[in-house]
């Protein structure tokens, strides 16, 4: 990276805030809607973390994938579901919300104080190859990674299969155990709108 | 300051943070989708790691970034998946709320 280090050290912090304070806007945001797309902030600037670290084929993978594909997958996902309801009050929400929160305060400072007191074995930047990292992944993929290359694509194929068979609706005319017909309406269509007027 | 590069100790603790972030959503979060979106922070911070970890201390072979690769495939199917069985649930109980789905609750 030819970049001067204070230059790369400001795009780290900016970088840095954007994605905690995106994750924490994912995470409490009243709005589920805000919460997808500020998780696509975070997302792209996760790739520019990965620019950081002289990994341009990650960064490009992850802008495509993640914010491409996972991210409209979700806001499709809240467009189908958004239905506006009143969500039952829990009785002891506030004692969960206690523990969760110092169990996940506990684990934060235990991974911080692993990071800063482990002596991490750095490699010299001498044998860096810099931006040729593409070519040396591809290389991965084609020789020592094949098998797991390969899988990742049947993988990738049953997913889609999973996700057809599960999603769709069901086409039978009879329900198999009652003899009954199927309702084949749409659930939406019974139900009140979806976009109800927000209160 | 005299630094050459980024302590590796920066990333390791945005990371975490990312990933603690995630896992309080997780527990938390009342909406499935909301759920599903934690999971994906958790995976992102997973991959920072590896990055980090391929950038600063295997930055001749990479193998840190072929497993990022990796770990984003599954996260794509992960996630296609999560919202395909989402979306049944919805269709199944009219609902969202993680507290009503309780089927499997002893």
């Amino acid at each position: 990276m030819s970049i001067a280090i204070t230059t790369q050290i400001i795009c780290f912090t900016v970088l840095s805030l954007i994605i905690l304070i995106g994750a924490l806007g994912v995470v409490l945001l009243e709005s589920i809607v805000y919460s997808a797309f500020l998780l696509g902030g975070v997302f792209m600037s996760v790739a520019g973390l990965y620019l950081l670290l002289n990994a341009s084929f990650v960064a490009a993978a992850q802008v495509l994938v993640y914010v491409g594909a996972v991210n409209v997958l979700i806001i499709f996902a809240i467009m189908l579901v958004n239905k506006k309801e009143d969500l039952k009050p829990i009785n002891d929400i506030k004692s969960r919300r206690i523990i969760s929160t110092s169990i996940c305060l506990t684990l934060l400072s235990l991974l911080i104080r692993v990071d800063l007191t482990n002596v991490w074995s750095l490699s010299s930047p001498q044998n860096s190859i810099g931006e040729e990292s593409t070519i040396r992944i591809g290389e991965h993929l084609f020789s020592d990674y094949l098998l797991p290359f390969e899988l990742a694509s049947v993988l990738l194929l049953m997913a889609m299969i999973g996700a057809i068979v599960l999603a769709r609706r069901d086409v039978m005319t009879k329900d198999i155990s009652t003899g009954l017909p199927v309702d084949q309406e749409l659930i939406e269509k019974s139900s009140e709108p979806l976009l109800t007027n927000k209160n | 300051m005299s630094l050459e590069s980024i302590p590796i100790q920066a990333y390791l603790i945005v990371s975490s943070a990312l990933f603690c972030i995630g896992i309080w959503g997780l527990l938390n979060s009342r909406n499935a989708v909301r759920v599903l979106m934690s999971i994906e922070l958790m995976l992102n911070a997973v991959n920072i790691n590896l990055m980090a970890f391929s950038s600063y201390i295997d930055n001749n072979l990479i193998q840190g970034q072929v497993f990022t690769i990796f770990v984003i495939t599954v996260a794509a199917a992960e996630a296609a998946v999560g919202l395909a069985i989402l979306l049944s649930l919805y269709r199944n109980r009219v609902t969202v709320d993680m507290e009503s789905f309780n089927l499997l609750k002893w």
